[in-house]
This record gives C-alpha cells, structure tokens and sequence, in this order.
C-alpha cells in the first residue's frame, strides 16, 4: 500500500528515500503569536488501526483526531485502490473531540504541586465503537472512553414537564410530596406503593412511558477509572499488555503493573529504588511492553541501558533477563558523557524483534537477540557535540526527545531542534538520512543546506556512523533555536506518514 | 398533557424518572421496576417497557447493572415463564456492552430465565441469542456468550449441539485473549452440561488448546479450570489426559502459573485417586515446595495440610515433612507465615508420634520466628495441635511467645494475641493462666491505644466467661476495680467499659455488691466524659439489678447527674432515667 511495503518485498538493494510532503497543520501560530504554555502539545499516539490520533497538552487536554480519507470518501476503500486515485491519497485527519484530562492538583501532604501536564497517552481496545484511552500526568493515570451518546429529548411524560423544568432537577420528585396525604420522602412514597396500593390486573392505561424523541448524538469522554497513588515519583511512561487486561506505568525508581479494571491496586515489578537515597545513581526513564509477548517488557535508565524483563520469572523483577548497553569507547569520556548516554525513549518495533532507544545525540537500534551492541547508531545532531557545555548550562542537555519507528520497521524517526526531525533507513544498506522542519514546507532545510567540507566530528566516532550533517546554521545564517525543540513525534501504525509536535501546533507530513 | 389521578402520581413519577437527568432518581426508577410493571399491566410490560428498556442501552453503568439485576427476576411481572423469551432482548444488548460487570450480571440474569424457560423457547430464542453473541462483531458480546453455553446446551437438539460445541471451540481459540479467557473460565460448567463421549474428545481438545496458549492470563485460567474438569471424567481418562497437563504446569516457565498450579493441586488429586498421585502428584508438589519464587511456595505451603489428608501417614512423612522442615526457615517470612497458619492441622494427620518426633521441633522454631504473623499463626491454631499430643510439651516454649507479642510495638500485634486469649486460656486451662498471663490482661487495660484497651475490656469479660464468676471474683474483678483510681481519665473510662461488659456475666448480686459502687462512686468524677459515661453504664446495668437497687442507688445518682453543669452529661442521664421509667412501666 505505501512504497515501504513495496521495496520491503523486494529483494534487491535498499529501499528509497522517501519524499515527505506536508499534509495537515492543526493549531498554526500565525506570525508574531505568543505560544501559551498550557497549549503546548506533550503528547502524540496514533491508535493500533491508524484511524485515531490523540495529542496530549500542558493543560491537561486531550484532543482527539480522526482519519477522514479512509470514511468520508462514500466509496468503499476496496473500490477506491483499484480506481486509479490520485497519488496525493494520504491520511488525512480532523479534529473529533477534546476532554479535560486532568487539573492541576495540590498534594498537601508533601507540598508539592502537580501539574496537570499529560505526560503519555496510550490507546486501548476499542469496543463497541467507543474509544478509550490512558492518559497520564506525573501522578495519576486515568482511563477515558469516548462515545458518542444519544441526545436525550424526553416528551410524553406522565408530569407536566414545564413544572418540573422550573424546579429544577429533582422537581419530580417533590411534586408527589403535595399530593399524598401522609406527605414524606419520594421513596416512603413508593414503598406505600409496593406494599399498600393493589394493581387492577390489566394494568392503569393512563400511565405511559416516557419517549426519547431525539436522534442526536454528540460525543462525550468519560473518566471511567482513576489509578492514583501508587507513584512517589513522577511517572514517565504507561504501556499496555497485550493481554488486554494489564497495563504498566513507571516512575523514575519503580514500575507497576494494574489491571486496567481494577484501580485500587497495582503490583509493584520493579523497584530500583537503593535503600540509602545517597547511593543512587540511574533512574527509570522509560518503559514498553512487548508487542505480543504478553510477559516481555523493557525499560531504560538513564545511564544509557536497556533491561528486558521476563514477567514470568519472578513476581519481583530486579534481576534482569536481558541487558543491552554499548560499552564506553576508551579515551572519549568526558564530563557530559553520562548526561548524553541517558535515554530519553525507547520503543519496540512492531514486531518486537527491534528496540529503538533515543539519548541526547543518537538513536539506536538493538536487536533483542544481540546484547552486544546496537545494530544501527544514527547520530541525530552530530554538530552540537561542540555545543554540549552551552546546552548543560541553558539545562536543554536534559531535554527528552521521543523517538518513533515506521509500521514496516525499515525507518525510525525522531526530532531535534529548531523544529527539525530526523527520518533514517535502517534497511541493510539503506543511507536515508532526511532532516525535515515542521512548518509547511519540511524539506526548505534540505535543499538549502549546501555541504561543507568541515565534518571533523566523524573522526572521533568509533563504529561507521551516518547522517553527521552541517553545523548549527541554518539557511538564513541564524544560530540553531534551542527553544524550538521538536521533542514529541509519532508514526502512523501502517502508513507512512508522521504526526509531530512543534510547541502548539501539530504537523502531519506522508511520503 | 396528560392528567394523571392523584393516587396514581407516585407511580408516574417513578415512570417518568426513568429518564430523568439525575442518575440517582434513575437508578431508583430502575430498582422500581417491577412496581412499574405490576401498574402497567403484564401486557403493556411486554409491549411498551421492555422494548423501551432494550433502547435504553446507553444509561450510565450504575443504571445498566441495576437494570441487568431486576430484568433477571422480571419472568413474573411479563406473564410467566411462557413469555420469558419477551425478556431476551434487554438482556442481549446488555451483554455487549464494556462494562465487565454488566456483562457479567446480564449473563447472570439470562441464565436464571434460561433455566426456567420451556424447552421450545430455548431451541427458538435462547440458542439463537447465545450464537449471535458468539459471532459478536465486538470481543464484549462473544466474552459474554461463553458463560451461557452451559443453560444452552442441555436443551439443544442433536445437531445443534455438535453446531454449539463447534462454536464454543471457535472462542476458545478466538483472536481476543479475552475472549479466550472467558471460554478458559467457563470451560468447567460448560463441560459439566456436556456428554461422556464428547467431553474426552471435544472438550479435552478445546482444554488443550487453552493450556498451550501464548497468553499467560489463558493458561492461567486453564489452570484454575484443571480440578473442576478432572471431576468430570472417570479417574483414568483423568490420569490419561488432565495428569500430564499439571505436571506440565508445574515446571511451567511463568510463576504465575505455578501459583496456580500449588492452589489447585490438592484437588486434581482427589480427581486422579490415589496411585498418580503418589507417582506423578507428589513429587509435582515438592518441586513446587522447594519453588525458586516466594510466591509458589507461599501458595504451596498454604496448602500443605490439605495436601497432606489426602495422603497417607507414610507418604506425608517421607516426602512432604523434609519440605516442611525446609519451608519453617524460608527467607521469605511469608511462607513461613503461610505455613504456620496450616502447620498445626498437620497433628492429627500424622498422629501423635510422627507429631512429636517431626513436628513439634518446626512448631517450636516458628514459636521464636522473628516475624510476629507467624508466632500469631501458629498460637491461632493451638487446639488443633492439643487433641493430638496436649498443650504441655508446647507451653514451655509458649510463654515467652505470647508474653514477646504481647509486648510488641505494633499495636495490630498485641490486638492479635488479645483475641487469642480466651483461647489459649481455655487450652492452657486455669493454673497456668492464672501464674503467667493474668498480670498481662491487667496491663493491656492500661495500654497507650485505644483499641488494645478495648479489646483487652472484652478480653476480660471473655476470661469470665471462660472460667466463671467464682474465678473472676478472685483473679479479676478486684485488680480491674483498683485501676478506676487511675489519674488518666481514659484509663478510668476503660474500667467504667470493662465494668458494663462484666456485669451481665456476674450476674445481679456481684454486680450490686461490688461493680455498681464504684460506678456510682465515679459520677463524682471531675471529667465530664467520666460522668456521662457513668450515665451510660448505670443504664446498662438497670436490667440486671433488682427493682429496689435501682430505686434506691441508680435512680438517685441518675438524678443528680441529670442537673449537672455539663450538657452531654445532662442528656446521657436523662436518656438514662428515661429508660429505667419505661422498666419500671413494664
């Protein structure tokens, strides 16, 4: 269906570069306009089927997308690929619904305020055309489901209607106060009914029942469960089970497990938490079940390493089943060696064969079978190694950047500054490096950044690396923008086509 | 607009708040159900609220669940059980929706209308709603339609029962493991419906392929289900086919699993009888006694007693007992816990000589565990333990247990040996009670919390009890009166509680004598919180005592307090004088 799949199938040579076009904007700052903190977007997930997208915000609102090119067309989608279409058919989106997720909160017996921030959002089975989602804030994990629901319009009541509207809700309910002599509460009314009153046996023909007469619906989100108090620190990944019952949330020391419908417990699998504070030195960054084995998970720490563990070992997993890390390289150690090595993401391929890890200056790819070392390193923003002392001190060193890989696994994606994001192959022998902006037009970058000579980076680098590029200039001779970070990005599940985070706006490009 | 009756208007409200904005007066209509059936007749039942019930499927869960629970006893209200099939359709689509429990309650509800329905009715509408839930679009209405099989079946022509179990063995390997889990979980009463022919070939293929699912949460429940299908079939067939899953099971890579596998054990024995279990069964078990993770082996030793009867002596002894000795110094105090709270039933199964040679020296250990659960567990038990060999080897080494966790800092700890008192009385019998464990009630009554003080209060009605107001005279009655000069006004008010909880077992003439002045003697207490409470007891005491005691002590002392200074003091001692009137009335 898209050219991945395509290439993919043949057996010779890599695939191409892809040629990224830009699809949709939501939330364009026009010239000159003042970003608000609260709408600056946190989070992006696409659902399993690609027909959803939800984005997560400072505020605390979840804002839900849905898939247009694949419904509205009025042709069914098997009719529409034999017609010769043209080939601008990508996913396109609009906006469906939003929900306040969270508020800001107080916890006042620690003093601490808690941001309503959304940190994550991951999509859960669909059922009966509802959706539902987890979303999370440093604290408090909560299930959402999203339904469209009947418009109610009641008429044909019993009651004069209009009496009942001017009293207000429970106004019904009076009104048999004043006309039974013993008087009392509505409830002592009907058990003098089920006791005392005899039903002639036809039934009493004036009562009716009351008639929905709308047909409307509109949408409306609703906070089914609440997964609270579990975390002392603050949470930075949730992730589901394939089981379909189970998920996971983990904080910088622990992570537990909870059954998604029960939300006064949880079990607790890992804790790293040392028993002298002082002795602690790597944290839990981020956590991911496996695909489809239901007792694989793995998380990352911030000096660099992955754990894969096996859920079936023990009901305490402090021992690790696996561990991928790649050994320091003698001699290039340096005072921000350790900043750089801690991972800011980690996500499994589709098929749960690869793990992608993000740290401040790669991505890497690890294949669960080798614990030696990544498979593919891709350096994302070689040119700023220089810079490393002024990012320490502006703090932007410790900003985390997402990654994500495409459907087929034979690209990974993640972002950079001045709104740049990176798209690497990495088929055997692919060389795509592609650096895109988020604005309309994603390649101005490319075509406009001539090569230069000075690449002196690439001598330091021990293992054959690519995608070193120019240095922090962009075409206008500007210094790069370090408050323009392009952290959040996801990649459509079957498509090729990536949905990325700019401050408040939300870019969607397809190749 | 339509005029109602004025008798009829409760009823139309009811009707009308079925579809009203507040949640809270819906549910109440809902509940009302039958009240609003048995007014509209049962035709209009059938015509008008149940087809307005099925539309109202987008209620809130509350509502839904509410509904689920009444429609599932409505057969009455729509005209018997000839119309029950009029009731099917509400259900049906509240088996689709995603609230697990009101899926659950539907299911529930459409089974005890299928149970009651005529034979036809169930070949004609039941059956077909069981196979298109089965063939769901969504995994929700197919999770439900594996827990209606079992009504279902029985009543199915021979066709359509070879048709139904082909379904059932469709969910069973269906793409939701949820779906899968339903059907592993109702696998059980599904094949209790089922004939012997087809149980060994159809249900033992569908039960395999649950156990090599890839899921753990299916195996899991394909565990649970093992016992239940073992009982079904002839012990061979059981050996022949459930006997190598278990054992399987038992080295199964995921823990979780082998928990299961521990709980279930004992049971898969009873179902295989005597021979594979001695053969293939025990050693399973050891194995998972000696588990690498806490949890099996929590699970295990849990379960060692049950074990263990279906044994014989010999075998318990050889096999079982080495793992026992192992598992009372585990590294995890909570399978020590666990094993202490089952230990004891072990006496009587091994006799009173394997007990005292093997048995005592582990009860001993765990006496002195540093872990209180297990000490607590194991004095919990102590009866079991003193029909077979009696308490006198073991109270040497008793006392400084209980006198350690009476002591102990966690007040849930010294609460827990509070209760066994009564208990460790009766078994240790007076003498020793009376020389080791008398001064330690005494001095709970005076503990720093709340809730020690008041079990110990109850503790010391209990003792009475135990041992009779002769005993009590001597051994408690005075040191707990001694205490009510305690400077500590809460301490007082313990004794004041203590004295209304032991007045009723001494019965009128101790209660005159001794309890009641003290009482009376405290409503000159400076704490008004004494005084009420004085007032509190006195009224307690007015049915034990004589008539002319309450006349002539109560009602004075009642009096008095009743034109105290204090409010509450005032209101206890006329609520009080309030009552002895309505005595004396009677």
């Amino acid at each position: 269906m898209n050219g991945g799949d395509e290439v993919a199938a043949a057996p010779a040579g890599p695939p191409q570069s892809l040629d990224w076009k830009f699809s949709q904007v939501f939330g364009e700052r026009t010239a000159g306009e003042e970003v608000q903190e609260v709408d600056i977007i946190s989070a992006i997930e696409f659902d399993k089927t690609g027909d959803h997208l939800a984005t997560g915000d400072r505020g605390g609102r979840v804002v839900l997308f849905e898939r247009t090119d694949t419904k509205d067309h009025g042709v069914p989608r098997r009719d529409l690929e034999r017609m010769e279409y043209p080939i601008g058919r990508h996913p396109e989106f609009r906006y469906k619904t939003e929900f306040q997720s969270h508020e800001p909160e107080f916890d006042y017996l620690k003093s601490l305020e808690i941001e309503e921030k959304i940190n994550k959002i991951r999509w859960c089975q669909t059922a009966n055309g509802a959706l539902f989602l987890l979303s999370t804030n440093d604290k408090t994990i909560k299930f959402w489901k999203v339904q469209e629901k009947k418009v109610k319009k009641i008429s044909d009541m019993n009651l004069d209607p209009s009496k009942a509207v001017g009293n207000g809700s429970i106004a019904s309910s009076s009104t048999p106060k004043l006309c039974l002599a013993n008087g009392g509460s509505p409830d002592r009314s009907y058990n003098y009914l089920g006791n005392d009153f005899s039903f002639p046996p036809g039934g009493l023909p004036s009562l009716r029942l009351p008639v929905v007469t709308s047909q409307e619906t509109n949408l409306v989100a609703r906070c089914r469960r609440v997964y609270a108090h579990a975390h002392d620190y603050h949470i930075n990944s949730v992730s589901n089970n394939s089981d379909g019952e189970t998920f996971i949330s983990a904080d910088d020391l622990r992570i537990n497990l909870w059954n998604l419908e029960i939300s006064n417990q949880s079990f607790n699998i890992v804790d790293v938490k040392p028993a002298n504070m002082e002795d602690l030195t790597e944290v839990i960054t981020s956590a991911e079940f496996h695909p489809t084995h239901c007792n694989t998970l793995a998380y990352s720490s911030s000096k660099g390493s992955i754990r894969v563990i096996d859920l079936r070992q023990s009901a305490l997993c402090d021992s690790h089943a696996k561990l991928f890390e790649e050994p320091e390289a003698p001699g290039s150690r340096s005072f921000f060696t350790e900043i750089i090595a801690s991972i800011s993401d980690i996500k499994f391929a589709r098929d749960g064969r690869y793990i992608l890890s993000r740290d401040y200056m790669t991505l890497k790819l690890w294949d669960i079978n080798m614990d030696s070392g990544p498979v593919a390193t891709f350096q994302v923003h070689e040119y700023l190694r220089p810079k490393l002392c002024d990012l320490y001190e502006n703090d932007s060193i410790f900003d985390k950047f997402e990654c994500c890989l495409s459907g087929d696994g034979l690209r990974v994606a993640t972002g950079s500054y001045s709104n740049l994001f990176r798209v690497f192959g990495c088929a055997p022998g692919s060389t795509e490096a592609t650096t895109l902006e988020a604005s309309k037009n994603p390649m101005r970058r490319q075509v406009q950044t001539p090569s230069r000579p000075s690449r002196s980076l690439s001598s330091i680098t021990r293992v054959v690396r690519r995608g070193a590029e120019n240095p922090g200039v962009d075409a206008n001779g500007n210094a790069f923008d370090f408050t323009t970070k392009l952290l959040h990005l996801a990649w459509h599940p079957t498509e090729n086509s990536i949905a990325c985070a700019a401050a408040n706006s939300l870019y969607m490009y397809y190749a | 607009m339509a005029m109602i009756d004025e008798p009829l208007y409760p009823i139309a409200v009811l009707i009308d708040e079925l579809k009203n904005e507040d949640i809270q007066l819906r549910l109440n209509s809902i509940r009302r159900l039958s009240t609003i059936a048995r007014a509209l007749g049962e035709e209009r039942t059938r015509k008008e609220l149940i087809p307005f019930l099925s539309e109202n499927n987008d209620d809130d869960d509350e509502v839904l669940l509410a509904m689920a629970e009444e429609l599932g006893v409505f057969i009455p209200y729509v005209g018997g059980v000839q119309c029950a099939n009029v009731l099917l359709p509400p259900l049906e689509t509240l088996c689709t929706v995603e609230e697990t429990c009101v899926r659950e309650k539907a299911v529930e509800s459409l089974c005890r209308i299928g149970a009651q329905m005529m034979e036809q009715d169930l070949v004609e509408s039941f059956i077909p709603l069981v196979k298109r839930l089965a063939a769901g679009e969504w995994f929700t209405a197919r999770v439900s339609s594996c827990g209606l099989f079992r009504i279902a079946y029985p009543s199915a022509p021979e066709a359509l029962k070879t048709e139904l179990r082909a379904i059932y063995s469709q969910l069973c390997q269906d793409d939701m493991p949820m779906v899968r889990r339903s059907a592993a979980t109702n696998l059980g009463n599904f094949a209790a419906t089922i004939e012997a022919p087809h149980l060994k070939v159809d249900i033992m293929s569908m039960f395999d392929d649950l156990t090599q699912d890839d899921q753990d949460s299916v195996r899991l429940l394909a565990v649970e289900g093992c016992a239940a299908l073992g009982k079904l079939l002839e012990p061979q067939d059981c050996a022949a086919h459930i006997l190598p899953v278990i054992v399987n099971f038992s080295q199964d890579k995921s823990w979780r699993v082998r928990y299961m596998v521990a709980n279930q054990l004992y049971e898969v024995c009873e179902a295989v009888g005597p021979e594979p279990t001695r053969l293939d069964l025990v050693p399973a078990y050891v194995c998972l006694l000696r588990d690498n993770e806490a949890e099996v082996r929590i699970a295990a030793a849990g379960k060692v007693t049950k074990f263990c009867r279906i044994l014989n002596p010999e075998l318990a002894i050889q096999h079982i007992l080495p793992c026992v000795k192992e598992l009372s110094t585990d590294s995890s105090q909570h399978v020590r816990s666990a094993l202490a709270s089952v230990i004891m039933g072990m006496a009587p199964v091994l006799g009173k000589d394997a007990t005292i040679e093997q048995l005592l020296p582990i009860f001993l250990s765990l006496l002195k565990d540093e872990f209180p659960d297990v000490r607590l567990n194991i004095i919990s038990k102590l009866d079991q333990v003193n029909q077979v060999i009696g308490i006198d080897l073991l109270s040497q080494s008793l006392l400084p247990a209980i006198v350690e966790l009476a002591e102990d800092r966690h007040w849930r700890v010294r609460l827990a040996i509070i209760e066994y008192i009564p208990l460790l009385a009766s078994q240790l019998g007076v003498g020793f009670f009376d020389d080791k464990l008398g001064a330690l009630c005494m001095q709970w009554l005076k503990d720093k919390v709340y809730s020690i003080r008041d079990a110990a209060a109850n503790n010391v009605k209990r003792l009475a009890e135990e041992f009779g107001p002769d005993w009590a005279m001597q051994h408690i009655v005075p040191q707990v009166l001694d205490m009510i000069n305690n400077p500590h006004y809460l301490h007082r008010m313990t004794i004041l509680h203590s004295i209304s909880l032991l007045a009723p077992v001494m019965g009128s003439d101790i209660t005159c004598s001794k309890l009641l002045p003290v009482v009376i003697n405290a409503s000159k207490d400076r704490v008004p919180n004494m005084k009420f409470n004085v007032a509190k007891v006195l009224q307690s005491l007015i049915p034990i005592v004589d008539q002319s005691v309450v006349e002539k002590k109560i009602r004075p002392c009642l009096v008095e307090l009743s034109e105290d200074p204090d409010v509450d003091v005032r209101f206890f001692a006329s609520q009080a004088l309030e009552s002895s009137n309505q005595v004396m009335m009677s």
